[in-house]
C-alpha cells in the first residue's frame, strides 16, 4: 500500500486533497442535497419534516394560496413573488450603487503614487475589518429620527432659514439600500483596484501619443481594461446582497421582507423548514441564473481571489 | 504625461467615499462616550469620577472611570467575556485544520493529476458563488436530521444528546474558510519556479526534505495569507454561525446580533470600539512585520 502510494503521483494528489474534498463533500454537496429533498416534503404539525414528493412549497412560493378572502377554494397571494422580486431589485440596485462609488476610488488609489498606495487600500480594509453586525448597528444610529443625519440636514436647514422636522428615515427601503452599500462597497473596491493596478502605463502614453483625450482614453483603455474587476465585484456584492438578512433585520424593521429574511423565519420562529427550504433552493437558482448569464457576457477574472 | 495625474472629480469622489466609509465608524465611537443610558441622542461625555455610579434619570452624572464608564461596564460583563472566548477558540481551532488541509489540496490540485481533481476544483467556487444563508440553512439541515436520528438510534438522553454547539460551529467554519485558503494558496503556487527543486533533488535531497527546506519557505507567504483570511472571515461570520450554534457557543456577532434586537446601551458602542481597535492594531502590527520581511528579502 505505502509502496504504492510512493510510486503513484494520482494517489498521492487524492491522498493530499482527500480531506478537503471530504469536508466539502458532507459540509456542502450533502447540506445542498438535503435541502433539496426536504424541499419537497411537508411539515408535521409540531414542525417536523414528513418525508414525501410534494411540489406543494414551491406552487406556494409562486403564488398558490389555499388562504383567500372570498371563500374561493384557491387564489394568486403575489406575497413570495413580491419578495423574490424586492430582494433581485434591491441586488441589483446596491450593485449599480457600489460600482458607481468604488469606480472613483478604486481609479484614485490606482493612480496615486506607489508609495502611498497601501496606505489608501489600508484605508478600505478597516471598516471592512470591523465586524458585519457593528456596521448595521452603526448605520441604526445615523439614520434615526433622532441621529446623526437629522441633526445635520436640521442645521443646515435653520442656517438657510428653511423649516424641516427630523423625519424617521430607520425601518425604510432607502436604509435596507444604504446599508447594503455600505457592507459592500470594500468587495467592489479591491477587485477594480487589483484590475487597474495591472494596466501598464505605456498603454496610456500611447493613447495620449495617437491624440486620444482624457474622456476617450478613459472609454477606450482604462474601462475595457478594468472590466474584469467590475466584474469579479460585481459577483463578490450581488450574491450576498441577496442572501443577508441582518442588514433588513436591523435597518428595515418588519417593514422591509427580502428573501433572506423570509428564510430564517421559516426555520426559526415559523417552524416550517421544508417551506423555507424550497425558498433558499429558489434564491440559489436565482443568484446561479444570474451569475451564469453575467460571467459568460463579460467573463471570470481571477480578481475574484484577491479579495 | 504625468502618469499620477487625477482629475478633480477623481479626488472629491474619492474623498466623499472615504468619509461615507469613516462616518458612522466615528459615529459609533463618539456615543460610546455617551452619558445618557438610553443612548438615543449623544447628551455629552459622563463629567466626573467619583467612588460610585451617580445617575439622574437616564443620565449617568459620575462613573469611577469618568468618560470611560462604558468601557468599565464591558468589562464587568461575563457574557461578552465569554462569548469573545468562544469566538477566538472557533476561530484558532478552524483556521489551523482550513489552513492545512487548504495547503494539502492546493499542492494537489496544482500538482498532481487525480481522478477526483475536477470535483474537488468545482467544489471550491460553491462557497463564492452561493449566498451564505442557502449553506447555513444547509448545515443546519444536516445537523438537526443527523443529531436527531443518531439520538434516537443510539436512544440517547440528557447530556449525552447530539446538540449544536461549540463542536458544529467550528466543523462549519472549517467548511466555508478551506476553499479560501486553497485559493489564495493556489494562486501562490502558480507563479511558483520549479527549478528551485529540481536543483534540490538534484544535490540529493529527497521529495521529503526538498518539501520542508525548499518549497515550504517558498509558499509561506501564501499560507500565511490564506490563514489571515480564514482567521477574519471566522471571527466576521455571522449567517453560518448563527444557524449552527447551540447554547454556550454564542459568539461576539450573535451577541451584538441578540442586543441590538433589544435594549441598547452605549455597551454595545463600547464593545465594538475595543472591537475595531484591536482588529486595527492587529491588522498594523501584521503589516509591520510584513513590510519589514519583504525589505529584508529584496
Amino acid at each position: 500500500m505505502l509502496k504504492r502510494i510512493r510510486e503513484s503521483k494520482a494517489a498521492q494528489g487524492t491522498l493530499l486533497a482527500l480531506p478537503t474534498t471530504f469536508w466539502l463533500f458532507f459540509l456542502l454537496i450533502i447540506p445542498l442535497f438535503l435541502t433539496l429533498v426536504i424541499s419537497f416534503g411537508k411539515r408535521s404539525p409540531d414542525g417536523d419534516v414528513i418525508y414525501t414528493f410534494s411540489v406543494e412549497n414551491y406552487v406556494r412560493l409562486f403564488g398558490y394560496s389555499t388562504d383567500c378572502p372570498d371563500g374561493q377554494a384557491s387564489c394568486f397571494d403575489p406575497l413570495y413573488v413580491q419578495i423574490l422580486w424586492r430582494s433581485l431589485t434591491l441586488a441589483f440596485n446596491t450593485t449599480v450603487l457600489v460600482i458607481g462609488m468604488a469606480y472613483p476610488l478604486a481609479y484614485f488609489i490606482a493612480r496615486a503614487h506607489p508609495k502611498r498606495r497601501n496606505m489608501f487600500l489600508f484605508m478600505v480594509l478597516i471598516p471592512l475589518w470591523t465586524n458585519f453586525v457593528i456596521r448595521v448597528y452603526a448605520w441604526m444610529m445615523l439614520l434615526r429620527k433622532e441621529g446623526a443625519i437629522n441633526i445635520i440636514i436640521g442645521a443646515v436647514a435653520h442656517f438657510l432659514h428653511i423649516p424641516f422636522t427630523p423625519f424617521e428615515m430607520l425601518y425604510t427601503p432607502g436604509a435596507v439600500l444604504v446599508g447594503m452599500v455600505y457592507e459592500f462597497l470594500p468587495f467592489m473596491i479591491l477587485p477594480i483596484y487589483t484590475s487597474l493596478e495591472k494596466i501598464d502605463n505605456s498603454l496610456y502614453e500611447a493613447a495620449a501619443d495617437l491624440g486620444a483625450n482624457a474622456v476617450k482614453t478613459f472609454l477606450r483603455v482604462t474601462l475595457p481594461l478594468s472590466m474584469p474587476g467590475v466584474v469579479a465585484g460585481t459577483i463578490l456584492v450581488f450574491i450576498p446582497v441577496m442572501g443577508t438578512f441582518i442588514v433588513s433585520d436591523i435597518l428595515g424593521g418588519r417593514q422591509v421582507i427580502l428573501v433572506g429574511n423570509l428564510i430564517q423565519r421559516q426555520f426559526l420562529d415559523a417552524r416550517d423548514p421544508t417551506f423555507g427550504s424550497a425558498a433558499s433552493l429558489i434564491l440559489m437558482v436565482m443568484t446561479l441564473i444570474v451569475t451564469y448569464f453575467y460571467t459568460r457576457k463579460f467573463g471570470f477574472g481571477e480578481e475574484i481571489i484577491v479579495a | 504625461m504625468n502618469p499620477f495625474r487625477r482629475s478633480p472629480f477623481v479626488i472629491v469622489s474619492a474623498v466623499l467615499v472615504y468619509i461615507f466609509l469613516y462616518a458612522p465608524i466615528l459615529g459609533l465611537v463618539l456615543y460610546s462616550f455617551n452619558a445618557s443610558r438610553a443612548n438615543v441622542t449623544f447628551e455629552g461625555f459622563i463629567p466626573a469620577f467619583s467612588d460610585r455610579v451617580v445617575m439622574d434619570g437616564s443620565l449617568v452624572k459620575s462613573s469611577p472611570c469618568g468618560p470611560f464608564h462604558w468601557y468599565c461596564d464591558l468589562a464587568k460583563n461575563d457574557d461578552v467575556a465569554e462569548a469573545a472566548g468562544n469566538t477566538l477558540t472557533i476561530a484558532f481551532i478552524a483556521t489551523i485544520v482550513a489552513t492545512v488541509i487548504g495547503t494539502m489540496s492546493a499542492i494537489a490540485l496544482q500538482r498532481y493529476d487525480f481522478k477526483l481533481k475536477p470535483f474537488s476544483q468545482l467544489a471550491l467556487y460553491i462557497p463564492i458563488v452561493i449566498p451564505e444563508i442557502v449553506m447555513g440553512i444547509g448545515v443546519l439541515t444536516l445537523f438537526s436530521q443527523l443529531f436527531g436520528w443518531v439520538n434516537e438510534v443510539f436512544n440517547l438522553s440528557g447530556d449525552a444528546r447530539l446538540s449544536l454547539g461549540m463542536a458544529t460551529v467550528t466543523i462549519s467554519h472549517i467548511a466555508f474558510m478551506v476553499p479560501f485558503v486553497t485559493l489564495v494558496v493556489q494562486a501562490r503556487l502558480q507563479g511558483f519556479d520549479k527549478s528551485y527543486e529540481e536543483a534540490a533533488m538534484d544535490l540529493g535531497a529527497n521529495e521529503w526534505i526538498t518539501f520542508r527546506r525548499v518549497t515550504f519557505p517558498m509558499i509561506l507567504p501564501g499560507v500565511m495569507s490564506g490563514a489571515l483570511l480564514a482567521f477574519t472571515l471566522s471571527l466576521d461570520d455571522f449567517v453560518i454561525t448563527f444557524f449552527t450554534n447551540g447554547p454556550g457557543s454564542t459568539t461576539l456577532p450573535i451577541y451584538v446580533y441578540g442586543l441590538l434586537r433589544r435594549i441598547i446601551t452605549p455597551q454595545v458602542n463600547a464593545l465594538s470600539t475595543v472591537w475595531i481597535l484591536v482588529v486595527f492594531t492587529a491588522v498594523l502590527t501584521l503589516q509591520i512585520l510584513q513590510n519589514r520581511e519583504s525589505k529584508q528579502h529584496s
